[in-house]
């Protein structure tokens, strides 16, 4: 059983996700789901415990020898990020069940599992899987059940079915582009599997093809992890997703094609292949700084609150490509943290702002004047959520930043660690507006309480609970994003 | 020995044309069907992309037929078979939102549905507004 948990990670989603179809009962599908992603979270855990302890696992599908049959590999690297997938679903579940509840169609709601439960498999599939073909598949399952779970918002607004559509388009775009780049890195080498490619890329040196699928698979990652500027799916299916979806997306989906883009440049091309200084240094840390100020000034303009904090995470996923960017030690630890810190940070965001829609039925900035009597807990958090999105000290963001501003100075780089502090004060902007209008102005009208429900409540506060935790106390994540950032550079 | 080259490299030529025409369709079309249409073009050369680089010169399909003989490589063939049916998924899952986004908008042309759109938004920014003064 020990030996089976890589692929039972992936498996017992994938087959409960038929099942769900068959809960004519929404609550039947709901403990489907919800038990299933227990097992996944307790999985990761686990997984995460032995590679610390032993080292990478690599499990054989079927038995299959590696460069042949797929094989699943686990090292720090993807353990800590199947445990940012599969905890945060494990988390966002139960909010999900009051929260669809309220937002989807009694009818639909198995189906709204089904399609969860599919997302989810994906993205453990596509970050779990040592091969690179193996790889799009579980892209390209979670994708589709997520231009479904956006287009399920069409009940609140029916710009999520332009949103989703949108995201169709793009969405198959930078899988279809990172599909291209994964063919002509098999036309070059004959092999899939990651571990083999490694071996193979670097004593064909110089080579246009290598060179057009190292393009093709940047660019289409960026695109799946909304890198600024291929980033305009993301604001409006964002905002027009149900709230439970919006939680569950902004705090794993773009994280798994960061992994993805972080597992194809440092293992498979290497930092020593040719192109691989150029891109890091003239492309990505370029688009990142100015992913970081384009999306958070624009942020500061969103009148549609939970479309702001979308911009943020575009912003955001600056940060975690500006620390990759670097391609040290130090970077990668701040890009591993970061991926962790933002799902924890972004999650109870979101979560806030879901049980305000619930209320309220909207997000906007005027459905938050005067919340913060109105919704004493859910702004709380709210608040608490913003001062780790800004990076204050004691919250997890502080860390991200600190290691960011680490890598920048060990880098010789001190304008972009100052880069990053005057970006943080744009988050400042973007977070007092709400809190002015929650606590200094007036509601119009009705002024009594509507405190969200503890179902909505609990979840939100042990995400925003976990940002104080690992803001305090950062010893266990620095030491697995140390360990996954010496494997990515194959130092350890 | 230029057009030997050409037509060694026929099947990759058709590749980046059809990749092109694909990619331009879906930029430069506002009908939401012929978008899916282009990215349906799109995707097929990639399947052109994979089936090609299989082909060995003179083999034959991979068959055990007891005699050793050269065989096309058809991992690539048996790896495309999954991504058509990711291609088939994907129109289906395209076309029931166009459906969906007909039903809600009335129209499936893409500037109507922005212009219904921006005109919903700008009259609830300039409601909340309001409300603020």
């Amino acid at each position: 059983m020990g030996a089976h948990l890589p692929i039972l990670q992936v498996v017992i989603p994938l087959v409960a996700a038929p099942l769900s179809v068959f809960c004519r009962r929404s609550v039947l599908a709901w403990h489907l789901a919800f038990w299933v992603s227990v097992a996944a979270f307790a999985i990761s855990i686990a997984l995460l415990i032995e590679v610390l302890d032993k080292g990478a696992i690599s499990y054989l599908l079927g038995n299959w020898a590696a460069p042949w049959g797929i094989e699943y590999r686990v090292d720090a690297a993807n353990a800590i990020v199947l445990l940012i997938i599969s905890g945060i679903s494990t988390v966002v579940l139960p909010y999900a069940r009051v929260s669809i509840a309220a937002e989807i169609e009694s009818q639909n709601q198995s189906m709204f599992y089904t399609c969860y439960l599919l997302c989810l498999t994906g993205l453990l599939g596509m970050v779990i899987t040592g091969d690179a073909f193996n790889a799009f598949v579980f892209l390209e399952i979670s994708s589709l059940s997520t231009y479904v779970l956006v287009a399920l918002g069409a009940n609140r607004d029916r710009r999520a079915l332009t949103a989703s559509y949108t995201y169709l388009v793009m969405g198959t775009i930078g899988a279809t582009f990172f599909v291209i780049g994964v063919g002509l890195l098999y036309m070059m080498t004959g092999t899939l599997n990651m571990a083999d490619l490694a071996h193979r890329i670097p004593p064909i040196g110089a080579n246009r093809t290598l060179v057009v699928a190292f393009a093709f698979i940047v660019t289409g990652l960026g695109l799946k992890l909304a890198l600024f500027p291929l980033h305009l799916w993301l604001p409006n299916a964002y905002a027009f997703a149900p709230s439970a979806v919006t939680v569950f997306l902004a705090a794993t989906a773009t994280k798994a094609a960061v992994y993805l883009l972080l597992r194809f440049l440092f293992t498979i091309f290497g930092t020593g292949f040719h192109t691989f200084g150029p891109t890091l240094a003239y492309l990505l840390m370029p688009l990142a700084l100015l992913a970081m100020f384009a999306a958070s000034t624009v942020a500061i303009f969103q009148v549609d609150i939970k479309r702001m904090l979308a911009y943020s995470s575009i912003a955001q996923l600056g940060y975690m490509v500006l620390g990759l960017s670097f391609a040290s030690v130090t970077g990668l630890m701040a890009t591993i943290l970061h991926l962790f810190n933002h799902a924890l940070m972004k999650g109870g965001l979101f979560m806030a702002l879901g049980a305000v829609v619930m209320r309220l039925g909207g997000a906007t900035i005027g459905h938050m004047r005067g919340l913060g009597r109105r919704m004493p807990w859910t702004m709380a958090a709210f608040v608490t959520g913003g001062l780790s999105l800004i990076g204050v000290p004691l919250t997890v963001g502080f860390i991200s930043k600190w290691y960011l501003v680490a890598a920048a100075l060990e880098a010789g780089l001190w304008p972009i660690a100052v880069l990053v502090v005057a970006s943080s004060l744009l988050a400042v902007i973007y977070i007092w507006r709400v809190v002015e209008a929650a606590y200094l102005e007036e509601s119009e009208g009705d002024s009594t309480p509507v405190e969200a429900p503890a179902a909505l409540l609990v979840p939100t506060w042990i995400l925003i609970g976990a940002n104080i935790y690992f803001g305090v106390d950062a010893s266990l994540t620095t030491r697995v994003a140390a360990a996954a950032a010496r494997v990515l550079l194959g130092t350890g | 020995m230029i057009a030997g080259d050409f037509l060694g490299l026929f099947n990759y030529w058709i590749v980046i044309v059809l990749m092109m025409l694909g990619l331009y369709t879906v930029v430069s079309r506002g009908n939401l069907v012929k978008k899916i249409v282009g990215l349906n073009i799109f995707q097929t050369s990639v399947f052109l992309l994979y089936i090609s680089m299989g082909k060995v010169t003179g083999g034959t399909a991979p068959i055990l037929t007891g005699k050793p003989e050269v065989f096309s490589n058809p991992l690539p063939h048996v790896l495309i078979l999954t991504a058509i049916v990711v291609g088939v998924a994907t129109t289906a899952l395209g076309l029931a939102l166009v459906v969906r986004i007909k039903n809600a908008y009335g129209t499936i042309e893409e500037d109507e549905v922005q212009a219904a759109d921006d005109e919903r938004e700008f009259g609830n920014t300039a409601g909340t507004r309001d409300e603020a003064r």
